[in-house]
């Protein structure tokens, strides 16, 4: 990991949240840490460009638009990439990921309603011969605030 | 007064925020020259939407794995039913976790009924922050259990919206 200037760093945890909605919220931004409108775009374009950021935008809440299900499956390590590879090609499934447990992956899966996306867990089911858990989601306890990145002194 | 903002209008604002703002003097003014509408109806629009409550943020969107936060822990916990929403708000608070749901138990294969996201620059990091919070909440007696991630298989690519005829990609949920 490269070391990040402290304007980088400011950028990177300061706005998270609350993007300015006015019409030049760079500007805004800029004005707020003290420096220049192009410095704030030339250093998120590159900090875009090296993957740092994703981008510059909405992260939006599960199940308020169409309906979303964290899903589970156990797999045996011989046919774990074989069936991850035919979740993964459900244009539904958003999330992929192999994780350390008896229950060894875990997918979400998106729908348009919960009709579709009960299909989609029906025919996973199918296609890899495996039951899967279906864990949707009943309550949230987290006001996400974005996450603290807390700076490596090395 | 309700959204003055016309469905399909709102619809591509969705869509366009998921993807992220272009990076230049003007976003918005650029959203609106690409959707045919005025820059104060995209500003007021996106605003709606805030204002509803679909989304968590609306900023920079950062990947922890490239900051260094290699180690993530999905932790789930097996609260009993009277206490998960006071056990919930309890994990939720700390600045290391990034997610923490209820969600459904499932007899006799899945017994754990709260989820949490724990991000840390390594294993230990994660483990320790696991022991911080079950100590501070009082969580000795809740069984839990940390499932570290390793390999990534796909992130993103779903959509909400492809019955609406629109054909970018998705939106990201979760992240």
């Amino acid at each position: 990991m490269r070391q990040f200037s402290k304007l980088e760093q400011r950028l990177l945890n300061e706005f998270q949240h609350g993007l300015p909605l006015t019409p030049e919220p760079y500007a805004d931004i800029a004005c707020q840490l003290g420096v220049y409108e192009t410095t704030v775009l030339e250093t998120l374009r590159r900090l875009q460009t090296e993957g740092v950021v994703s981008r510059i935008g909405a992260v939006f809440r599960p199940n308020r638009i169409g309906a979303s299900t964290l899903a589970a499956m156990s797999i045996p390590e011989a046919e774990l990439e074989t069936v991850a590879e035919i979740v993964s090609s459900f244009s539904e499934v958003n999330h992929n990921y192999e994780r350390e447990h008896h229950f060894n992956l875990w997918f979400v899966v998106v729908a348009d309603d919960e009709d579709r996306l009960q299909s989609v867990l029906a025919e996973i089911e199918d296609y890899c011969g495996y039951p899967v858990l279906d864990l949707p989601l009943l309550n949230e306890y987290f006001i996400d605030l974005g996450f603290d990145l807390k700076w490596t002194q090395s | 007064m309700d959204s003055k903002l016309n469905p399909r209008l709102q619809q591509a604002l969705i869509e366009v925020i998921s993807e992220g703002l272009p990076l230049v003097k003007r976003p918005y003014a650029e959203i609106a020259a690409r959707l045919n509408c005025s820059e104060a109806e995209v500003i007021d629009g996106i605003r709606d939407i805030t204002e509803r409550g679909d989304l968590k943020r609306f900023g920079v969107v950062v990947r922890h794995r490239k900051l260094g936060y290699r180690a993530n822990g999905m932790v789930v916990w097996d609260v009993p039913d009277t206490r998960v929403a006071e056990v919930g708000h309890c994990i939720g608070q700390y600045s290391f976790v990034t997610l923490c749901y209820q969600r459904p138990r499932r007899l006799p294969e899945w017994r754990y009924n709260l989820f949490s996201m724990i991000h840390g620059q390594d294993r230990e990091a994660v483990i320790d922050q696991v022991a911080y919070i079950v100590k501070q909440c009082g969580l000795q007696g809740i069984e839990h259990e940390i499932l570290f991630s390793k390999r990534c298989f796909k992130q993103r690519g779903a959509s909400y919206l492809r019955n609406a005829g629109l054909t970018r990609p998705g939106l990201a949920v979760n992240e």
